[in-house]
């Protein structure tokens, strides 16, 4: 019973969060929100005994939209309304319609074949000889069967990385006061 | 039947700790002025009852009594609940602290730990590290360029520290192979010589180095550093809303001074003749006044050098430490 109280709480709370963040016109409203969501779905993680998908929730995505936080402070008055300009509503229209179909895809897809099954089932159903704990579960996962994807992605994080920080430091070199008394300030900035 | 008995004893375990730690939290602003007074050859308050020691209570009428303003441009419910994020996270983070040994009353076996998830270690780090949202959130929403300066560097405290201290943690629980804090202090239970911190003494000082930031202590508190951003993320707040941060900044001092105490210092092991619990009260006070001792002796850090410091010292060290403790273990 408490478990479903305690579903229905976070869930209603993750709805109405991410629905501020749709609705709101107001930068740091829909930030907030966002962050606030974001903790809230870490409660789902725990309701389903996969603490450390839960912990690791929190701090990946606190850290994450810290960081957007850090950009809309820059880019925006947050404490002003955003002045939406909408170019055509057709677009609009047509894009919310195909986003809500796949929802309703999404959704309904394991419900009509009612049978979700994992590929690689672990903790449980494996004989072990004493339960291994979530961050065991992960690891063998992670290390073992899916192994691949993993260092692949890895990979593309690397090369995401490294390309940001060349596009970054292309004229590191020269020192961005000096260069402004030489050259436009529109080049630079 | 066993649920609900479940549930009682967890919200019993709730407010004891609550009211304990608030008022631990309280008391500790006391002794901080008092022992940075006698550092400096001061008496610090000795007005209020003996020796001050009822500058609490004045302290509390104040800040309960002031008046609550709240400028007339700034985000309004943004503004009102940053102030509470600080407490509330400081206290979530410890539901997965053991604070004491287990203990019997009255046929009654209590574990003094509100929830004993698998992965304490990693629960009280993220959720600490949510608390930065409140001066982030303060800062941001109170429309005045000295808070949004403290906001911009709450960022910059948050990206430079959390990688610290989270490489700093790993070298010990690879040796340990456990996240649980329960395991941590089990694998310590021989004695002063399997306290962890000889094992990793360079992890026990990036760990101690990335708690000052965590909790804007002295060397790194340059999120309202009043020499130069007048308060930081504070100026705009006054009364309780103001206390509010403060509660939330001591509850995560003795958050971090618990788990330096369990992870690296032997926990709540019996030592010698003195009982476990004692045992681990000493070391948080220990650790306490290091903060309080560190705040008088130390000059404030430029945000650049604390980047500096956090990215090209600490970082690398803490990454050298983890392979140095990858090969001894293979």
């Amino acid at each position: 019973m408490f478990e479903a109280i305690a579903f229905y709480t976070f869930s209603i709370l993750t709805i109405i969060m991410f629905g501020i963040v749709v609705f709101t016109k107001n930068a740091l409203y829909a930030m907030s929100a966002l962050a606030g969501g974001m903790i809230f779905i870490s409660g789902f993680f725990f309701l389903l005994g996969a603490e450390f998908l839960g912990v690791v929730q929190i701090i990946v995505y606190s850290g994450a939209i810290m960081a957007i936080y850090a950009f809309g402070m820059m880019f925006f008055d947050t404490t002003r309304d955003v002045k939406e300009n909408i170019h055509s509503k057709k677009v609009l229209y047509a894009l919310s319609i195909i986003s809500a179909v796949l929802i309703v895809i999404i959704l309904s897809a394991p419900i009509y074949s009612a049978n979700i099954e994992s590929l690689y089932p672990v903790g449980i159903s494996q004989n072990y000889s004493e339960n291994p704990g979530n961050v065991q579960d992960v690891g063998i996962v992670l290390f073992i069967k899916y192994l691949v994807p993993f260092e692949l992605a890895a990979i593309m994080l690397l090369v995401a990385m490294i390309s940001g920080i060349v596009l970054v430091s292309k004229r590191m070199e020269m020192n961005l006061t000096e260069e402004d008394n030489h050259e436009e300030k529109g080049e630079i900035i | 039947m066993n649920e609900i008995a479940i549930i009682i004893e967890t919200v019993i375990k709730a407010v004891v700790v609550l009211a304990v730690v608030a008022g631990m939290a309280a008391f500790a602003t006391f002794i901080e002025r008092k022992v940075l007074a006698y550092m400096q050859r001061r008496l610090g308050p000795m007005n209020v009852g003996p020796h001050g020691i009822l500058q609490l209570a004045a302290d509390g009428i104040k800040l309960f009594t002031k008046e609550d303003i709240i400028p007339q441009n700034a985000v309004k419910p943004i503004f009102k609940i940053a102030p509470v994020i600080a407490p509330a996270t400081a206290f979530t983070a410890m539901a997965a602290i053991p604070f004491f040994p287990e203990f019997t009353v009255f046929g009654y076996t209590v574990t003094p730990i509100i929830s004993d998830i698998n992965v304490g270690v990693l629960f009280i780090m993220g959720v600490a590290s949510v608390g930065m949202y409140a001066p982030l959130l303060a800062g941001m929403s109170s429309t005045n360029k000295w808070a949004l300066l403290g906001a911009a560097r709450t960022v910059i405290a948050l990206l430079s520290f959390e990688v610290v201290s989270g490489l700093a943690l790993l070298a010990p629980l690879m040796l340990i192979g456990s996240l649980s804090l329960i395991d941590i202090n089990d694998f310590q239970n021989g004695g002063f010589s399997s306290w962890l911190v000889w094992q990793q003494p360079l992890a026990f000082l990036l760990f101690a180095i990335a708690g000052f930031a965590e909790t804007n202590r002295t060397p790194f508190d340059l999120i309202e550093y009043e020499a130069e951003i007048v308060s930081g993320y504070a100026t705009d707040y006054s009364g309780m809303r103001w206390g509010l941060f403060f509660i939330g900044e001591y509850a995560n001092m003795i958050t971090v001074a618990f788990l330096v105490s369990i992870i690296f210092l032997g926990g709540y092991n019996p030592f010698w003749i003195i009982p476990g619990a004692i045992m681990i009260l000493i070391k948080i006070s220990a650790f306490i006044f290091l903060f309080l001792w560190v705040r008088a002796a130390w000059p404030h850090v430029r945000p650049d050098q604390m980047m500096w410091l956090c990215w090209k010292v600490l970082m690398p060290l803490a990454l050298v430490n983890i392979l140095i403790t990858g090969i001894v273990l293979i």
